[in-house]
Formats: structure tokens, C-alpha cells, sequence
């Protein structure tokens, strides 16, 4: 089956056959979409949780807001109905530990629950989540069947 | 942004910055195994974020990442990335260990390899206040073991607030017989990157 790469401030949409791929998450945050009855896919790797905190948003993927957004958007060009789709999402770790009080330290987090968020005002049903902790993802969607597999360093490969 | 239209000139500066810095870190951590550790000549990398996640290769292949936050003058980090087997050869000439030890770091050799960081980027963040009068310190080192592509995003996600690209000033160090091969990498913060290079006479 063909992979699709989906990079970091990236997303992208397909129609069935095929694998969206993305590498090694972070504190970013993984959307994955899908729409049973079309078979049209989608997959971002958003690095930010909003493009109104943010003075240079001109890439769109970057951001949980503004990146479910364009990908909805591209999903629906390939024929997918919104009101079809539904969503997993994976990633908003901290990888890394420090004492000092710096915001940044929450960005997995912050990314994990803006995602939510703009999923909920999209009314997308999230079927399942694995998001936080201080460990890496990279998660596969497959758009045959909607199934992503998540895998980790030392946590395991789950599919869900 | 400055940092979306480099030219050669300001490459060759930041090629000299890392030069600089690295050069020192190199001779701590030769001093500190007593072997010769060689470098490469610096690479400027700015990238798109798409790209940043195979900076190291990779993007899933396991590393130790220790990391460093940059305060005074300038505001940034410095990185320092090992493979497993780097790092694993790296803690055995420092422990003296022969015959290879435990194939998983346990919390000792996370602690050394933490230690390690510690000096090579305290020398190189020295170096580089030695160079520019800046006044530099370096946080308490942070270690991760993971993915590559999920270590290596999070100095790129700074970038993201800013701009567009990421840059990254990296070193490749290499111990004599190829034991122990890392990164380190000199992540400034967009603001004082642009302070850098003006104290360095770089006229922007």
C-alpha cells in the first residue's frame, strides 16, 4: 500500500487505499480523520495549539486551530461529508523535564486539549486518544479501515 | 526574518560560531576520555518543519537527547544528541567498564551521560561568550531516550512561534575509532540570533 508522509506542520488527504504516516511525535499533536462511508482520510502533525496567540500564522498546518480546519477542508474536496467524519488523535507528550516554569514545557499538553477543542466546535466524535507522558509516537492511519496504529520506544504498539 | 534569507556571508559566521563553540566542546570531552575526538566543519541548517524530523536521520530510530536551556545575553539551547551505541561506548570508557556492561542505560549512565552534556555545553556556550562578550549560562541539563523526529522537534516547536523555519548549528563529533559519533546543536532563539550576529559585526 502507497505511505504517505505527513511531516511535522504538515497534513494531509487521501481517498482509500493507502497509509498517512507521521514520525516521531512530541509535544505535537496527531489528528487523525476519517469518514467510513467515503473512505476519505486525513492526518495532520500540528507543533502549536493556536494561530490567535501568534503573529506569523500564514502555514495554516502549524496550529491545531487553523490545521483541522484546512484539513477538513481538503477532505471534503475529496468527497468526504463532514458529518461523516470522525477522529483519533495521538501525541502532546513532554520529552523533556525541567524545573523553571516556562509555558513551552506545557505545549504538549496545550496542544492535545486545543485539538479537542476544535474538534468539539466541528462536532468530530474523537473515538480514541493517547495523548501526554514523555515518550515519542509515530502513528499510522489506515484509510481502508480507519484503524491507527500507534508506536512507541519502550511503551509498545497499540492499534486503535 | 533574517533567518529566511541566509547568504553566504552569514553562513560562514555561524560556521565559525560552531567552530568555535564546538571546538572546545570537542577538547573537554577528549580530556574527559582520554582519546581523540575529531569534529566536522558546522552545518547551518534552516530548515522547513516538514524536513526537521530527518534532520537526524532516522526520524524513529532511538537517541539520547540532553538538553539545555541558554540564559543571559542570549536566550536558546543547546542540544546534545548520541545513538544508543554511542552512548552506551561513551559511559563504558567513562565507567572504565571492559567488557561492555548492560545493553539498557541504567539510571548511573543517564546520570553520567547528563554530566557529560553538562560540560561540553557549558564549554561551548563559554566559547561563545569568550567570542562575542555576551554574558552565557546553560540550565540544568534535561535526558530523554526516544525517538529522534520526537527529540528533535522540540527545540524546532520554538521556532514555530516565530516563523517558519527552524535553524539549527550543528557539529558532528567523532572518536577517533568511530565508537562514539554525536550531535551538538546550538539552537538560538530568533530574537538573539539576530543579537549573535550583530555583536559578531554582521550588519543586517
Amino acid at each position: 500500500m502507497e505511505m504517505i508522509k505527513v511531516g511535522m506542520a504538515d497534513y494531509k488527504a487521501t481517498k482509500s487505499p493507502g497509509v498517512l504516516i507521521t514520525f516521531g511525535l512530541g509535544s505535537c499533536v496527531g489528528i487523525a480523520l476519517y469518514d467510513k462511508s467515503t473512505k476519505v482520510s486525513g492526518l495532520a502533525h500540528v507543533m502549536l495549539p493556536s494561530s490567535k496567540e501568534i503573529k506569523n500564522n500564514s502555514n495554516k498546518a502549524k496550529f491545531a486551530d487553523t490545521g483541522i480546519d484546512a484539513l477538513i477542508d481538503e477532505m471534503v474536496k475529496l468527497g468526504a461529508r463532514k458529518s461523516n467524519i470522525v477522529a483519533k488523535i495521538a501525541g502532546g507528550a513532554q520529552m523533556f523535564s525541567f524545573s523553571s516554569q516556562n509555558d513551552m514545557l506545557r505545549i504538549g499538553e496545550r496542544n492535545a486539549i486545543a485539538s479537542k477543542e476544535k474538534l468539539k466546535d466541528h462536532r468530530i466524535r474523537i473515538l480514541a486518544e493517547d495523548t501526554g507522558g514523555n515518550f515519542g509516537r509515530t502513528i499510522e492511519l489506515n484509510t481502508e479501515t480507519g484503524e491507527l496504529q500507534i508506536k512507541t520506544i519502550g511503551h509498545g504498539i497499540k492499534v486503535v | 526574518m533574517v533567518i529566511d534569507k541566509l547568504n553566504d556571508v552569514l553562513i560562514d559566521v555561524l560556521q565559525e560560531v560552531g567552530n568555535i563553540g564546538s571546538g572546545n566542546a570537542a577538547t573537554a570531552l577528549s580530556t574527559m576520555i582520554n582519546k581523540k575526538v575529531d569534529m566536522n566543519v558546522p552545518q547551518i541548517k534552516v530548515l522547513e518543519f516538514k524536513d526537521v524530523l530527518d534532520v537526524l536521520g532516522d526520524a524513529e530510530e532511538p537517541v539520547v537527547g540532553i538538553y539545555f536551556g541558554l540564559e543571559g545575553d542570549l536566550e536558546g539551547n543547546i542540544m546534545f544528541v548520541l545513538d544508543m551505541d554511542s552512548s552506551k561506548n561513551l559511559v563504558n570508557m567513562l565507567f572504565g567498564r571492559m567488557d561492555g556492561g548492560e545493553l539498557e542505560l541504567n539510571e548511573m549512565d543517564m546520570s553520567a551521560l547528563s554530566e557529560v552534556g553538562n560540560i561540553l555545553s557549558a564549554s561551548y556556550a563559554n566559547s561563545l561568550s569568550m567570542m562575542t562578550g555576551l554574558a552565557l549560562k546553560v540550565t540544568v541539563p534535561s535526558i530523554c531516550v526516544d525517538m529522534a523526529g520526537a527529540v528533535i522537534s522540540v527545540p524546532a516547536i520554538q521556532f514555530g512561534i516565530t516563523g517558519d523555519h527552524a535553524i539549527f548549528i550543528e557539529t558532528q563529533f567523532l572518536q577517533d575509532e568511530n565508537e562514539i559519533k554525536g550531535d551538538i546543536f546550538l539552537i538560538p532563539e530568533v530574537d538573539s540570533f539576530e543579537k549573535l550576529l550583530r555583536t559578531l559585526g554582521v550588519d543586517m
